[in-house]
């Protein structure tokens, strides 16, 4: 029983070192996934701080605080879609089939890459955190609370993850990447990126009103700022999500698995 | 030697250019995956921005109660970003798989090439600058300069498109290779961001930013287009995108005819 869990761990850890090398040996592959949160916090933070003065916009903390809680969901996000990328490559030139060949239980190669989108993202995390700290972000929050900030953000890079590793696991090709990448872009961009929910219009209103980003985003946000959160419900969305796209990975794998 | 090779040799000067231009846009509109994205993504992100962001028109000096109409000059700026990729896309392919080889062994001129590519990229230019204007009127934004307007409006979004395909142009001619090209997207997106794309110059709060988008030439571009939406005739706004937008392409075709002429040496 120990030796299996121990060779499931050693599978896991192994694609994750093998995926993890890759990346930081090339800057093509690492610098994308901390550039554009870095751009996307410059340019709302800098060019939209105007928009805080608006009527009723209520956040005490801060526009650079406010835009920092999108940019983090982002990154964790886009984290894990870039390892959907890496997922796709492998499979499509043959490493992926090597892998089912060489692990017992499937799964090992998931957690794998799971492993390697949570150490590629909390680069990001870092990276991203200095730069908005160094730019005036205020931080209302206690430590803990951060703390749950940053592992909420780690069960929404897992959830992306997993979306991401069913498409590509299904398709085995690196032109599937716009298809894991859209559909996260167009959630997170129907959520109140720029206002808070309840100064949006339009039908933009409704499509935040039932995404589920948005309960993440404004919990992002409270946390932050050090305000009341509905912090049981925003996990209990966040870890579902998860679980679903679990089981769209998992069948991923074994269509992968299939096709041999 | 291919067809269009043999049809080139020994014709004039506008029958290359006639001929070049037509198969870029043929090519273009064969291949769905290079206009598609042209077209939806800039009204997605038009689509998304003018309804999360409509809460800015109550900003104290904003310049209209619609942001519909304030930010429908982005997708025209950012078609015309698109037109960059593809251009430089399709001609860095011509380059790889060995078609522009041949044509160097043909009496076509180099600047049949660059007129030809520029053909095609105003065809496709006018199909944006339709489906983003009317999209945006029919979702309720506005055109203050009137029916009047739209010629200029187009003349002016084609002469961005130009601009920016001869920056296009030149790279995939500097470097033959259309990951490059690709590759520099992010860098032009950028440039669109850092700009007055989401407020007015004079609401931008942030001192350093505001000094990277007074001093971004697209700020200009995208007040030219926004006078005709919110001003009507503004002509010092207009008179400035469109020296801007001239300039742009003075530039950029002088550097791509340049780089066409070393590129034909070596081939």
């Amino acid at each position: 029983m120990s030796h299996s869990r121990d060779s499931y761990l050693s599978a896991a850890l192994g694609i994750a070192w093998r995926s993890l090398h890759n990346v930081f040996s090339n800057p093509a592959l690492l610098i994308p996934a901390l550039v554009f949160p870095l751009f996307f916090l410059a340019a709302f933070a800098g060019g939209l701080s105007a928009v805080s003065e608006v009527p009723n916009f209520d956040y005490p903390a801060g526009y650079t605080t406010f835009i920092f809680g999108f940019v983090l969901l982002q990154a964790s996000a886009l984290g894990g879609v870039f390892t959907g990328f890496s997922i796709a490559a492998d499979f499509q030139f043959g490493m992926g089939r090597r892998m089912l060949l060489a692990t017992r239980r499937r799964t090992s190669i998931l957690l794998g890459y799971a492993l390697t989108a949570a150490v590629r993202v909390l680069l990001t995390w870092t990276v991203v955190t200095v730069v908005a700290l160094l730019g005036g972000m205020a931080i209302g929050g206690d430590p803990a609370e951060i703390a749950g900030l940053y592992l909420l953000s780690l069960t929404v890079n897992v959830a992306a993850l997993l979306f991401a590793a069913g498409i590509a696991l299904r398709l085995r090709t690196l032109q599937a990447g716009p298809l894991m990448q859209f559909p996260i872009f167009m959630l997170l961009f129907m959520s109140p990126v720029y206002v808070p929910q309840a100064l949006l219009t339009g039908w933009v209103s409704h499509a935040a009103a039932i995404n589920p980003m948005t309960l993440i985003l404004n919990t992002n946000r409270e946390l932050l700022a050090g305000e009341p959160a509905e912090i049981a419900a925003t996990y209990g969305v966040a870890l579902g999500l998860m679980a679903l796209l679990a089981v769209w990975a998992v069948t991923g794998m074994r269509r992968a698995e299939a096709a041999g | 030697m291919s067809a269009a090779s043999v049809a080139l040799a020994g014709t004039p000067l506008p029958t290359q250019v006639r001929s070049l231009a037509g198969r870029a846009v043929v090519r273009t509109l064969r291949q769905p995956a290079m206009i598609v994205p042209s077209l939806v993504f800039p009204l997605f992100l038009l689509a998304v921005n003018s309804a999360g962001l409509d809460a800015a028109t109550e900003i104290p000096g904003f310049p209209t109660d619609s942001y519909l109409t304030f930010v429908l000059a982005f997708p025209f700026v950012q078609g015309a970003l698109f037109a960059t990729m593809n251009t430089g896309q399709a001609l860095a392919e011509d380059i790889e798989n060995g078609f522009f080889n041949r044509l160097a062994l043909t009496p076509m001129r180099g600047s049949a090439l660059i007129a030809g590519q520029l053909g095609g990229l105003v065809v496709i230019g006018l199909i944006q600058a339709t489906v983003y204007l009317g999209v945006g009127l029919a979702a309720g934004a506005e055109l203050a300069a009137g029916p009047l307007g739209v010629p200029v409006l187009f003349a002016l979004s084609i002469l961005i498109s130009i601009g920016f395909g001869g920056i296009g142009m030149f790279m995939a001619i500097r470097t033959g290779s259309g990951e490059t090209v690709q590759g520099t997207f992010p860098l032009l997106f950028v440039v669109l961001f850092f700009s007055s794309i989401s407020l007015p110059l004079d609401l931008l709060q942030q001192d350093w930013f505001r000094a990277i988008a007074t001093a971004n030439p697209v700020s200009y571009l995208i007040e030219g287009i926004r006078s005709l939406l919110i001003d009507g005739w503004d002509l010092g706004a207009l008179a400035l995108a469109f020296g801007i937008a001239l300039a742009l392409i003075a530039i950029s075709i002088t550097i791509a005819s340049l780089s066409l002429r070393n590129r034909m040496v070596r081939t």
